[in-house]
């Protein structure tokens, strides 16, 4: 006769409870890697088949023949002049709205809902962007479809990203700061330019360079306020073909899968070098911080 | 005198998100609702028949809206299990050198465009499918799965720093009483950290809904509502972007009017975030 000793019931359970362990993490390790090596697939293949095709000529020549030929230049102009506009309104915004939200005020009625606004403005599609900077700055405005009117679209996307990092940047800077300022007799405005913005500086730039790699990469939004223009854009209101359009448009229209490749690849190394040096920002500020 | 023309000019460019949402929603709704008004709002959503440009047109979005749920339940089921795992490991499991470069590439994963998603579905996906299991292969089953690698990010991001603020002593008290690892985290930690999970996982769903380049690229366009995974299949954001170039008149009102649908549900979605963070820290 079995007799199950309540010690080996026990025993009985701690060895499913361990396997059921051993499983679970099994599969997570599997999900982990799995997650890393799709990421490395999507830029490997695109790098591999496209760097190929990528020689200083292609950067530096404009396309023919649809962009089944020739370079990319006018498209590698367009992003940055796109990408400069879209920064140059919404830099300024972004900084002195987190200002305003951490130096100037309380929480009050008005910082909630400006706080609402911001977080709102997060989560709406590129594709209503896309709308509204054609009805409001393509039409109403008037711009048609132009570098303006694009950036204009994509400072008012790129803004809570910009806002959101400068406020956690001033905010991480330490409150004594802030007092020695006062005790020299500095007023807000003196205290906030010369105390808080430095020490915050590299945060906010990260934002700032996260936000230019977010305009690199979008194509809805700038779709239907920029234009798919290929010429050389020469004004404000010339339109314009970002890379990430001009390689929508030669993929999903056949026209090249080659250059397809290759404008993939220079636009995968663009959001590459803008991910490492907004990083590198990051890093610095931590091991500064670490430091003091 | 000069502090407070510097507050007041800090305080109005504070007011510029705050204005961009208010323009935004009233041109949308502007340039939208006049059509919603003329079929009425059933016939707008519940029409099957999309055809803008036909002598006797008919604004049916129902396809779209079908083609959207699909495609976005499917991200979920994808994303999500494989955003919590990741999740799960860079808190817990990961080793600090490991969990020092997942980092950086989680958020590469979100930095690369979505049109490089797009192309990796169109060119590599799409045929796969074609080849395995059959159908066009530009499907609701190609478009699901790139969206949902697309929405990890957001997932891993939001649901971690719902995971690190879970006290520790929660943690160790578990431990102490002798349960194991897989125990505190499945019966602990992810209860604990529950409101932020599901806030997570509800920006996800939003991301993925709001997803177009990316899907017009992988999903096939077809008008058709789609009865398995392997058809292809349009959705909101799709229809918008392919047609948007060359509409006009009655056409273009229907696009921006189902602009007015995708907004309204997109905003549903992130109050219901918002509220979900807010009650996770509160419940703190």
């Amino acid at each position: 006769m079995m007799v199950t000793t309540r010690q080996q019931t026990r025993e009985a359970s701690v060895d499913r409870a361990n396997l059921r362990e051993r499983l679970a993490f099994g599969a997570i390790w599997v999900a982990a890697i799995l997650t890393v090596l799709v990421l490395l697939l999507i830029i490997g293949i695109i790098l591999v088949r496209g760097l190929p095709h990528v020689s200083l000529e292609f950067l530096t020549s404009a396309p023919s023949d649809l962009g089944r030929a020739g370079g990319i230049l006018p498209t590698i102009i367009g992003t940055v002049v796109l990408g400069f506009v879209a920064l140059l309104i919404a830099t300024p915004l972004g900084i002195g709205s987190a200002i305003y939200l951490t130096e100037y005020t309380r929480e009050t009625r008005l910082t909630r809902l400006i706080r609402f606004g911001t977080e709102s403005l997060a989560g709406v599609p590129s594709i209503i962007f896309g709308l509204f900077g054609f009805i409001f700055f393509v039409d109403v405005l008037k711009m048609g479809w132009s570098i303006l009117a694009g950036g204009l679209t994509l400072a008012l996307m790129v803004l809570p990203t910009i806002i959101r990092t400068a406020e956690e940047a001033i905010l991480t800077v330490p409150l004594s700061y802030r007092e020695t300022g006062y005790s020299l007799g500095a007023t807000r405005w003196e205290m906030v330019t010369t105390t808080v913005l430095p020490s915050a500086m590299p945060g906010i730039l990260t934002g700032v360079i996260l936000a230019f790699g977010r305009a690199v990469s979008e194509t809805a939004a700038v779709i239907f306020t920029a234009g798919t223009a290929l010429n050389m854009p020469t004004s404000l209101l010339s339109p314009a073909r970002t890379m990430a359009v001009h390689f929508y448009i030669l993929a999903v229209e056949g026209i090249s899968l080659e250059m397809a490749y290759a404008t993939g690849a220079v636009l995968i190394l663009t959001v590459l070098i803008i991910n490492v040096v907004a990083n590198a920002l990051v890093r610095n500020v931590v091991a500064r911080r670490l430091r003091a | 005198m000069k502090e407070r023309i510097i507050g007041l000019v800090l305080a109005i460019t504070a007011l510029a998100a705050l204005l961009a949402l208010a323009l935004i929603t009233f041109f949308i709704f502007q340039a939208g609702l006049p059509l919603i008004a003329k079929v009425g709002l059933p016939g707008f959503l519940f029409n099957t028949t999309w055809n803008p440009t036909a002598k006797e047109p008919s604004f049916g979005i129902l396809p779209m809206i079908v083609g959207s749920l699909w495609v976005t339940l499917g991200a979920m089921v994808i994303g999500v299990p494989l955003g919590l795992a990741v999740t799960i490991f860079l808190v817990d499991l990961a080793p600090e050198r490991v969990s020092a470069f997942m980092r950086p590439a989680v958020q590469l994963l979100a930095g690369i465009p979505s049109v490089v998603y797009g192309f990796i579905g169109l060119t590599l996906l799409a045929p796969l499918v074609r080849n395995t299991l059959g159908g066009p292969g530009l499907s609701v089953l190609t478009g699901a799965i790139v969206l949902g690698i697309m929405i990890l990010p957001t997932i891993i991001s939001i649901s971690e720093d719902a995971i690190r603020s879970v006290p520790p002593a929660l943690r160790q008290g578990a431990l102490a009483l002798g349960a194991t690892r897989w125990q505190v985290i499945k019966d602990i930690v992810i209860p604990a950290a529950r409101s932020g999970i599901i806030a997570s996982i509800v920006l996800g769903m939003g991301r993925a809904l709001g997803e177009t380049m990316a899907v017009i690229m992988m999903i096939g366009n077809s008008l058709q509502l789609p009865t398995s995974v392997l058809d292809s299949a349009t959705t909101l954001t799709s229809n918008i972007g392919l047609e948007m170039a060359y509409a006009s008149g009655a056409h273009r009102q229907a696009l921006f009017a189902t602009g007015i649908v995708l907004f309204i549900i997109i905003m549903v979605l992130n109050g219901t975030t918002t509220a979900l963070v807010r009650r996770g820290l509160v419940r703190r």
